[in-house]
């Protein structure tokens, strides 16, 4: 017997079944995979860690490789030497700061009685401290973030941007070395007033010799990204400034 | 002939060449204006193509008598949409790195026209072993045409690759740019994209003098 397909009743159901087996199938596929994907993402906080304060596999000149999987882990352990957690004038340790949301974390300071939780990354690399700050903005498309190593007077020791959406061969140059390598030596401080690092056009310094002028060279055709990177390290780094400033007392 | 029979090997030549799905029919131009900046965004993004369309059409063609024609686009967009979640789960899952790559590439596949287009025109009518060649040749052909214009527009626009630099070290001044070559950047936008596409369509045409239609 032929189904009639064109009754209403048979749509209705028809349609109510599909719904109610793709969407099993899909919760089925996403709940198996959680585990892996966050273990994944897990790892990958660590390499971007370690990238900016400079533990890479970097060769050459103009690729970027992270320490590999197999390895962050035991490597994360061994460079860095404390995580600690700001919250307010508390300063807390907990070894699993870099599981800390920072997105959520944003989210939640709207509320002005929300005392926000800012992870900070305490490393040792060639006997040198460096302090490693996350932070996340915006760029043209979609979220852009990365980390920050600093020593204790704020000059830039190394970075890691990564971003969710940004056009491919302009704003999602970003995690180039060309571009990231030039952030390194750049001062955040000018007379001890916070100045960040701004991501400029036409600075007359393409090679970024300069290293106090607080600005890096903008990737061209990449305005709004180099400002939100901009924007994004001068919120989020200030936020750290507190801290940084307790240290030399 | 071995495993294919003749009618169904053209099923999968034609959309390569005299039925391409992007320089003949111009389908599927907005992705492949989007994600070609560079070469490996592009073989990917066949790859992708190339699964969703396959098992597509092999699942909307086994459906194709039971589907109530009222909501069959419904149906097909449902079909595709959790392919591509199930692709870009599974990425991220055991393929992380090439995932963070594709990021939004894969999200687009959903609104790839072409495979709304085969599910509608072949899957609906054909057998499921058909709709599968048919899905294989369109997404093949869809792909070669963004290697293509990929591999011309990083070349042209980056120098350099799949990431290696093949023209020289445009900072360094070695190879090519030791000459004064300078890279151009508006092979990186999307506008040029569509200018390769048209150069490709030119030279397919005038190759093929019976794909120039009348007027």
């Amino acid at each position: 017997m032929a189904i009639n397909t064109e009754k209403n009743l048979y749509t209705v159901l028809f349609a109510t079944g599909m719904v109610i087996v793709v969407g099993s199938l899909l919760a089925f596929v996403a709940s198996s995979l959680k585990p892996t994907i966050s273990e994944n993402e897990r790892l990958e906080k660590q390499q971007n860690i370690l990238y900016a304060m400079g533990v890479n596999n970097n060769e050459g000149g103009s690729d970027v490789a992270f320490i590999s999987t197999d390895e962050v882990t035991e490597e994360f352990n061994k460079y860095i030497k404390k995580q600690i957690v700001i919250q307010g004038e508390n300063i807390t340790e907990d070894s699993e700061a870099y599981t800390i949301d920072i997105k959520k974390e944003a989210d939640k300071a709207k509320d002005p009685s929300y005392e926000r939780k800012l992870p900070l990354f305490i490393g040792e690399k060639d006997g040198e401290t460096v302090y490693v700050v996350p932070m996340r903005g915006k760029g043209l498309w979609d979220a852009i973030w990365g980390y920050m190593a600093l020593d204790e007077n704020m000059v830039v020791k190394g970075v890691f941007f990564d971003h969710k959406g940004e056009t491919p061969g302009l704003g999602a140059n970003i995690k180039e070395r060309f571009f990231m390598d030039d952030f390194s030596g750049e001062q955040t401080l000018s007379n001890n007033n916070f100045r960040g690092v701004n991501v400029a056009k036409g600075n007359a310094d393409p090679l970024n010799k300069v290293k106090d002028d607080n600005e890096v060279d903008a990737i061209a055709g990449a305005t709004i990204t180099g400002n939100g990177v901009s924007a994004m390290i001068n919120k989020d780094l200030q936020l750290y400034l507190p801290y940084f400033k307790s240290l030399k007392k | 002939m071995g495993l294919l029979s003749k009618k169904d090997s053209k099923l999968i030549l034609d959309p390569l060449a005299d039925n391409n799905p992007i320089t003949i029919q111009v389908l599927g131009i907005c992705s492949a204006l989007a994600i070609t900046a560079q070469l490996k965004a592009s073989i990917v993004m066949a790859l992708s193509v190339l699964f969703v369309l396959a098992i597509g059409n092999v699942v909307i063609s086994l459906l194709r008598n039971i589907i109530p024609s009222k909501i069959r686009i419904i149906v097909q967009l449902v079909v595709v949409a959790a392919l591509v979640i199930i692709v870009d789960q599974v990425l991220k899952a055991f393929a992380y790195e090439l995932s963070k790559q594709l990021s939004v590439f894969v999200g687009l596949i959903i609104t790839n026209c072409i495979i709304m287009g085969r599910f509608e025109a072949f899957a609906l009518g054909n057998g499921p072993w058909r709709s599968f060649l048919d899905g294989i040749g369109n997404a093949a052909g869809y792909g070669l045409i963004l290697i293509i214009v990929g591999f011309f527009r990083e070349l042209l626009g980056s120098g350099t690759l799949l990431g290696y630099k093949v023209l020289g070290d445009p900072i360094a001044k070695t190879g090519l740019y030791a000459f004064g070559y300078e890279n151009n950047g508006f092979m990186l936008l999307s506008p040029m994209a569509l200018i390769v596409v048209g150069i490709i369509i030119w030279v397919q045409r005038s190759r093929n003098k019976a794909l120039i239609e009348d007027h």
